[in-house]
């Protein structure tokens, strides 16, 4: 039905999709799997409309298509579910179900979608609010929506993110209905349990390639290897210390921000550590450093940070713990504002400034920090990696637990050697690193302990030196290995 | 739209020729649309030199519009540039006039007028901040925003003096939309003759300007503004409370347009009039725009905009025309600065 043929996709010099070719066929279950970064996101957006293709071919039906536009897409019958439902919250059920539809007649839209509804096992009154609606459900109506517009390929990103398990099970009796009506149904995802189920055939991205593609009957320990490739075992940067007194612990936390939330986290970190957190873009990293950084609130449980003078209110102030944000510039730094002028904010600065006040400790960071920047240079004029320098010139001297989210993130190898040599020096005996990081390699060779994060829960949690790459890599696609030294919970 | 992001917009160097682009643009403007109502411009401009300039009473009168104005200007650059936009400023001049207006009532020969007086313009300053607070309040614990918030509260203050000048304040007989009857000359601003403006007024704003460049560009205080304004989230993390610090800004531009209304009471109207506040506070909000959200023109716009103002009255006895083309023109001005500023944000 779809035929793609070597598309490659570049933007700058980074090439996220290198010459991917595959077909998807009416009437199947198609899945795509692939780690973060894999290009599979890429993939989709070009499907869609919503990026163009650098090269390559697609042909629908056996004609070559442009799909310049989200409407060209539309019109050839390609939707897409997304993770975060597109919908329109204020409205109703029935609003949202008539806004794509061709013609305005209420009383029909309405019988139509109480039909699909019932056909499909789905229950949602057409008259209420969608923002009163779970994720779940909201899911459905956008399901539905498509289907009454036609849509002849469907392309689902993740689809049971943050749903209940009775949703999954009927949207998956949906999606084989819908496929054995002749649709074809691309789902892409990396939990290989829902894989396995529902695919009929299966494409594995890697660093932008299609690395395998199997049809059922599917080998999960090939899709593995597929998936992650076998990392080099490299000469680890630390050895797992002896672990001090405690420093963080986390009695049944629960929150529900972030895609997957936080599912009833229990843990403590000691001194000593250096914890990499894994697992795929929002499994629930991202709100756990938050939630450690005081930058949220849990919904329940409990944050302590024992022998630390004051525990982390919201606004950080507690200056014992700090925390570095992945998207440096719109949380950490303060465009518009100079290397000079965030030293001050950072340090103890005098009421009244002069134009000269801490330039010669800004002088010296700039020095210290390898900062290329000059102390007037604002923050949104230096480069990644002289960003997230000066970021870490920010953190106060008392920090005892640094909380670093994607550390490398845009960084390049050397810049990034710098920042891990940089981190272990700094770091006190009294003192603990928790980082998360898609890059497995980062995490083993950096890090004395992995927690692996899976929709929202701590799935493995162990010391590096003693976890194969492998057994992070099944967690990471939610097969918890049988013993794995899971925190007594 | 954060107004405090922009601010590295325009110093550098090489965005001065488009800055020329504003006043050309506007001129053309406003010179095409006189010249398509059958009017000169040419002689329009020049009635509205001489009606400002022309004289040391015009330009004295000129003066004592800048003051107040200026007040109000400053203020809005607190707010600003901690990014919240406080259209609230006119009513915190409307409740500042009634805050001064009362002190001088309830104290009347309990104290002397040169204790009374400083106290009263004081009292005007302290309610007009507290009106700001009330809509700092309204957002930061209601979830109010501040402009709706402001807007809501600019109708309650205009209710209030309303109903003080057609209630307990009305005049001895007879209630009048005039105001209410004159203050004792004891409690006026001293206008020297042959001026139109009082020094001590002149003075108060010259002040408020430069304690607030002082407390803008040479403060710690200027600084967590600034980055509140351009990143709440991340100057969390740096240990400031973007709450905190956007009150402390509402109250500082409260308190300057609560000093603008005490003088309109003391120097210009010296009683109380529905529209005591001659709109200064939507005006500083144009001055502050048209200036780019940064203190170094303000004093000149606000200076122009004065011009206009005072140069436009004689407009309708002299030419025929509405006093209210010095809107226009003002409205044309803002119009444009934010085109140019948008057309090269757009560039970029």
């Amino acid at each position: 039905m779809i035929e793609l043929a070597d598309i490659h996709k570049r933007f700058g010099r980074v090439e996220a999709l290198a010459g991917v070719s595959m077909r998807i066929r009416a009437g199947s279950v198609h899945g795509i799997v692939g780690e973060n970064g894999a290009g599979k996101s890429t993939l989709m957006k070009i499907l869609t409309g919503f990026i163009s293709r650098s090269s390559g071919t697609i042909r629908y039906n056996g004609r070559p298509v442009q799909l310049r536009t989200p409407r060209d897409a539309a019109r050839l019958g390609i939707g897409m579910l997304y993770q975060e439902p597109l919908d329109f919250p204020h409205l109703t059920v029935l609003d949202n179900f008539m806004i794509a539809a061709p013609e305005h007649d209420p009383g029909r839209l309405r019988q139509q979608l109480v039909r699909l509804a019932d056909r499909f096992g789905f229950d949602l009154a057409p008259d209420s609010a969608v923002e009163r609606l779970t994720v779940g459900e909201r899911q459905q109506l956008e399901l539905l929506r498509l289907i009454h517009r036609r849509c002849k390929v469907l392309i689902l990103d993740e689809p049971t993110t943050g749903i209940s398990q009775r949703q999954q099970e009927i949207l998956f009796a949906a999606l084989r209905a819908l496929r054995d009506e002749g649709r074809a149904i691309l789902l892409v995802s990396h939990k290989l349990a829902e894989v396995r189920s529902l695919c009929d055939r299966v494409t594995v991205l890697r660093g932008g390639r299609a690395v395998a593609d199997q049809e059922r009957p599917l080998d999960e320990d090939l899709l593995l290897r597929a998936m992650f490739g076998s990392l080099p075992r490299r000469q680890r940067a630390v050895r797992a210390r002896d672990r001090g007194r405690p420093i963080l612990a986390m009695d049944h936390v629960v929150s529900a921000e972030g895609r997957s939330g936080l599912h009833d986290v229990t843990l403590s970190i000691a001194e000593k550590e250096v914890v990499g957190l894994a697992g795929l873009d929002g499994s629930g990293q991202a709100v756990f450093l938050r939630i450690a950084g005081g930058l949220l609130r849990p919904d329940s449980g409990s944050v302590r940070f024992p022998g630390c003078e004051t525990t982390a209110g919201a606004g950080g102030g507690d200056r014992q713990t700090v925390f570095l944000p992945a998207d440096r510039l719109r949380e950490g730094l303060i465009a518009g504002l100079s290397i000079r002028e965030h030293l001050l904010l950072a340090g103890d600065a005098p009421f009244f400034l002069a134009p000269s006040t801490g330039r010669a400790r800004a002088e010296k960071t700039i020095a210290d920090y390898n900062i290329i920047g000059r102390p007037s240079t604002p923050a949104d004029g230096l480069s990644g990696g002289n960003q997230q320098r000066l970021l870490l010139s920010l953190v106060p001297e008392p920090a005892r637990l640094i909380l670093l989210e994607n550390p490398t993130r845009g960084l390049d190898v050397r810049s990034g050697a710098w920042m891990w040599r940089f981190l272990h020096q700094r770091m006190r005996d009294d003192g603990a690193i928790v980082f998360a990081s898609p890059d497995l390699e980062e995490i083993m060779t950096q890090a004395t302990r992995i927690m692996v994060f899976f929709n929202g829960r701590i799935i493995l949690d162990a010391p590096t030196d003693q976890t194969e790459i492998r057994t992070v890599s099944r967690a990471i696609t939610g097969r918890v290995p049988e013993d794995a030294g899971l925190p007594a919970a | 739209m954060n107004p405090s992001s922009r601010e590295n917009d325009l110093p550098s160097r090489a965005a001065w020729p488009w800055l020329l682009f504003i006043p050309a643009l506007a001129t053309g403007l406003v010179c095409l649309l006189l010249l398509a109502l059958g009017m000169s411009p040419l002689a329009i401009g020049r009635a509205l030199g001489s009606g400002s300039l022309g004289s040391w009473l015009k330009f004295s009168h000129v003066l004592s519009v800048w003051s107040p104005l200026l007040l109000c200007s400053c203020g809005l650059l607190f707010t600003f540039r901690a990014g919240l936009w406080n259209i609230g400023i006119e009513g915190q001049v409307i409740v500042g006039a009634i805050g001064c207006t009362a002190m001088l009532r309830l104290w009347d020969g309990l104290l002397p007028p040169s204790v009374l007086l400083p106290l009263a313009l004081a009292a005007g300053g302290l309610a007009g901040g507290l009106w700001g607070i009330l809509a700092g309040e309204l957002r930061n614990r209601g979830g109010v925003n501040e402009i709706f918030g402001g807007l809501g509260l600019n109708f309650v203050a205009q209710g209030l003096i309303i109903w003080l000048i057609f209630g307990p304040w009305k005049r001895a007989g007879i209630a009048s939309m005039s105001g209410t009857d004159l203050l004792s000359p004891r409690f006026w601003l001293t206008t020297p003759p042959g001026w139109r403006v009082a020094p001590v007024a002149l003075a108060v704003a010259v002040l408020a300007l430069a304690v607030t460049i002082l407390l803008l560009d040479r403060t710690r205080f200027g600084l967590h503004l600034r980055a509140v304004g351009a990143n709440p989230g991340a100057a969390r993390l740096f240990g400031i409370r973007p709450d905190r610090v956007s009150m402390r800004a509402m109250l500082l531009a409260g308190m300057l347009a609560g000093l603008a209304g005490s003088l309109q009471v003391t120097a210009v109207y010296h009683r109380l009039i529905p529209a005591i506040s001659s709109g200064y506070g939507y005006l500083g909000l144009l001055v502050v725009m048209l200036a780019n959200y940064r203190s170094p023109a303000v004093p000149l716009i606000a200076l122009f905009f004065a011009c206009l103002v005072t140069g436009s009255i004689q407009l309708p006895i002299t030419l025929q025309i509405d006093s209210s083309l010095a809107g226009v023109i003002q409205g044309a001005f803002v119009l444009s600065a934010l085109l140019v500023h948008g057309l090269r944000r757009g560039k970029d």
